[in-house]
């Protein structure tokens, strides 16, 4: 990084552009999409000639019978309460692992790696039968369940990352300085811990968020088809309208949830994402 | 105070009182304490996630070798591996496994390239890392689903901004042949996981002393050559743990070929072809046969891995 001249900061310069080009075109594309009008949704331009908010209003028409609003419920509700019980769980089991001393340590994480591994598709038709004789089939507890899968691995994974991090030892000095164990813990360990259970969470929810393969099997109908799936069996307003415009709005609009997570905790999920893996 | 808080309940088998390293009874009491306290916690998360895998595995492996077609009920029964034979002598299984592991090799192949650059770029950020960061994050982020619609509908012979590009045929029909339809699929795996690659190849980077590359460069190593024998071996760990996670997951790969062609033109994946068998056709013995092969065949590349991963973890502990 001492090679800092003219030429290096152009070439830096240029490589952001291409950088950001890359990344952007296919949503800026679906954005243009998203605001052309019937008429000149072929018409093959980027930039659309004629705009419109037909695609996202005509997407909530009908309240809870309209194409996206129920999907967009199901898909919020399915994905944080998938979330709130994994994290949860995950923090328990990320403690004694980052904490304590125990036998079966390294079993827990290399099965949570090889169930992170795991092909859905493996238990996807298991799960079809179970849930029909349970009445768990297109139900939102039908998709939580399955979402755990990868929800608990990924959880658990990425909290031990972070709580091996943590210092402990701040726990004993504060009670030393006189705090009750219950203020140690609130006052101490809390505020450290927080940051990484957050990033946790902000994972599992892009990972719920993302599901397609389960909810594509595990749904029938709009009472918990989430937006991916809803996604794929969407139809234009009559069968001469193809609903190009409207998918990619909604689209547009499932994007928006990550794009501000992206842009406000960047940081925490790269962290999130490369802790576990560049310790091996 | 100080002493006595350490005493009550809970802190006793977490905190790491120094009164308690007396005896040795004291010792094996609060190792056995730590364990029942480490076992309650981790045993809630362990339980759910053998009932969410392993016992539907089991499952799968139960129907596998029935005759199970909710299409025909009354025809249910114990077959062996009928089910397993008939999957392995069908072409269509070979066809998909031969169009699955084509999907995985090329684009994490490709991804690995890329992603190499990308790391190696952002390394060298002069400024504006976050701004990078996030833009990179988006592919990453978002639902493949919608990134397989983006390209969809970007290559899509009737409204696609592809095909007006210039030295691309006006009339190009992207899904209607395998080749080009493969191309599209691949891009989009592609455009989407090299993020990924790129942050994990990115992170381990950052742990590489950079005293090494100052001293290669004074004994007059060249830029290729300080790649090769610096950058590249002490990456390796982190290397194969990304093609690790990438090479697993792109042979999953499913959402992007059931929104693009579904498997016609010759496209469908081994994970299609277990949708269609399982959901489709309701055929669940059939069906169920697939995800068993599918899940040992993950199963050994994993297994493959982890030896590969094991051999190189030690050669990078010789090198520090």
């Amino acid at each position: 990084m001492q090679n800092r001249s003219p030429r290096a900061y152009l070439g830096w310069t240029l490589a952001m552009g291409v950088i950001l080009f890359y990344a952007l075109i296919p949503v800026v594309w679906l954005i243009s999409l998203s605001f052309k009008t019937p008429a000149t949704v072929s018409d093959k331009k980027f930039v659309p000639q004629d705009t419109t908010f037909d695609n996202y209003t005509t997407l909530f028409e009908g309240g809870l019978e309209s194409p996206l609003l129920r999907p967009l419920i199901n898909s919020l509700a399915i994905a944080l309460i998938a979330t709130i019980i994994a994290v949860t769980l995950a923090s328990f089991t990320a403690y004694a692992i980052a904490r304590l001393d125990f036998p079966g340590k390294t079993l827990i994480l290399a099965g949570a790696l090889a169930i992170a591994m795991f092909p859905p598709i493996s238990v996807v038709g298991p799960l079809f039968d179970m849930w029909r004789a349970l009445g768990l089939y297109d139900t939102w507890l039908g998709l939580i369940i399955p979402y755990l899968t990868f929800a608990l691995p990924l959880a658990i994974y990425t909290l031990v990352a972070f709580f091996r991090e943590i210092p402990w030892e701040l726990e004993q000095a504060a009670q030393v300085d006189g705090a009750t164990p219950w203020q140690a813990f609130r006052k101490v360990i809390l505020p450290l811990a927080t940051p990484g259970v957050f990033t946790a969470a902000i994972l599992v929810f892009i990972f719920a968020w993302n599901d397609f393969l389960f909810a594509i099997t595990l749904t029938s109908s709009d009472r918990a088809r989430t937006v991916p799936a809803a996604l794929a069996f969407f139809t234009g307003e009559s069968q001469f309208t193809a609903p190009t415009g409207n998918i990619a709005a909604a689209a547009v609009l499932v994007t928006i949830p990550i794009i501000i997570f992206v842009l406000i905790f960047q940081r925490r999920i790269v962290a999130g994402l490369t802790a576990g893996a560049v310790k091996g | 105070m100080s002493t006595a808080a350490p005493t009550q309940v809970g802190e006793a088998a977490v905190g790491k009182s120094p009164r308690k390293r007396g005896g040795p009874t004291q010792t094996t009491d609060r190792t056995k304490a730590e364990r029942k306290l480490a076992l309650m916690l981790c045993a809630p998360a362990v339980i759910a996630m053998l009932l969410v895998t392993v016992y539907p595995i089991l499952y799968a492996v139960v129907l596998s070798v029935q005759k199970v077609d909710l299409r025909f009920p009354e025809e249910s029964g114990f077959v062996g591996v009928d089910n397993y034979i008939a999957v392995l002598s069908s072409p269509l299984w070979w066809q998909d496994l031969f169009n699955t592991s084509l999907v995985t090799v090329v684009s994490v192949t490709i991804e690995l390239m890329l992603g190499m650059a990308l790391a190696l770029v952002m390394h060298k950020a002069l400024f504006g890392r976050g701004l990078i960061r996030t833009s990179v994050l988006i592919p990453y982020g978002i639902v493949t689903v919608v990134a397989a619609f983006a390209w969809f509908f970007a290559f899509d012979p009737s409204s696609g901004f592809v095909n007006s590009l210039p030295f691309v045929p006006d009339d190009k029909a992207w899904f209607g042949n395998r080749q080009d339809a493969f191309t599209v699929i691949i891009l989009t795996e592609v455009w989407k996981t090299t993020p990924f690659m790129a942050l994990l190849l990115l992170a381990g980077l950052a742990t590489i002393d950079q005293g090494l590359y100052e001293a290669a460069r004074v004994d007059g190593a060249s830029a290729w050559q300080r790649f090769w024998r610096i950058t590249l071996p002490l990456l390796k760990p982190a290397l194969l743990v990304a093609l690790l996670f990438r090479t697993l997951d792109a042979f999953r790969v499913f959402d992007s070929i059931f929104i693009m062609t579904r498997g016609s033109q010759d496209t469908e994946s081994v994970s299609i072809l277990g949708y269609n068998q399982l959901i489709s056709r309701l055929n669940l013995g059939l069906g169920s046969a697939v995800s068993v092969l599918i899940f040992v065949l993950v199963l050994l590349i994993a297994f493959v891995f982890v030896r590969v991963l094991g051999t190189a973890v030690p050669s990078q502990g010789d090198k520090k």
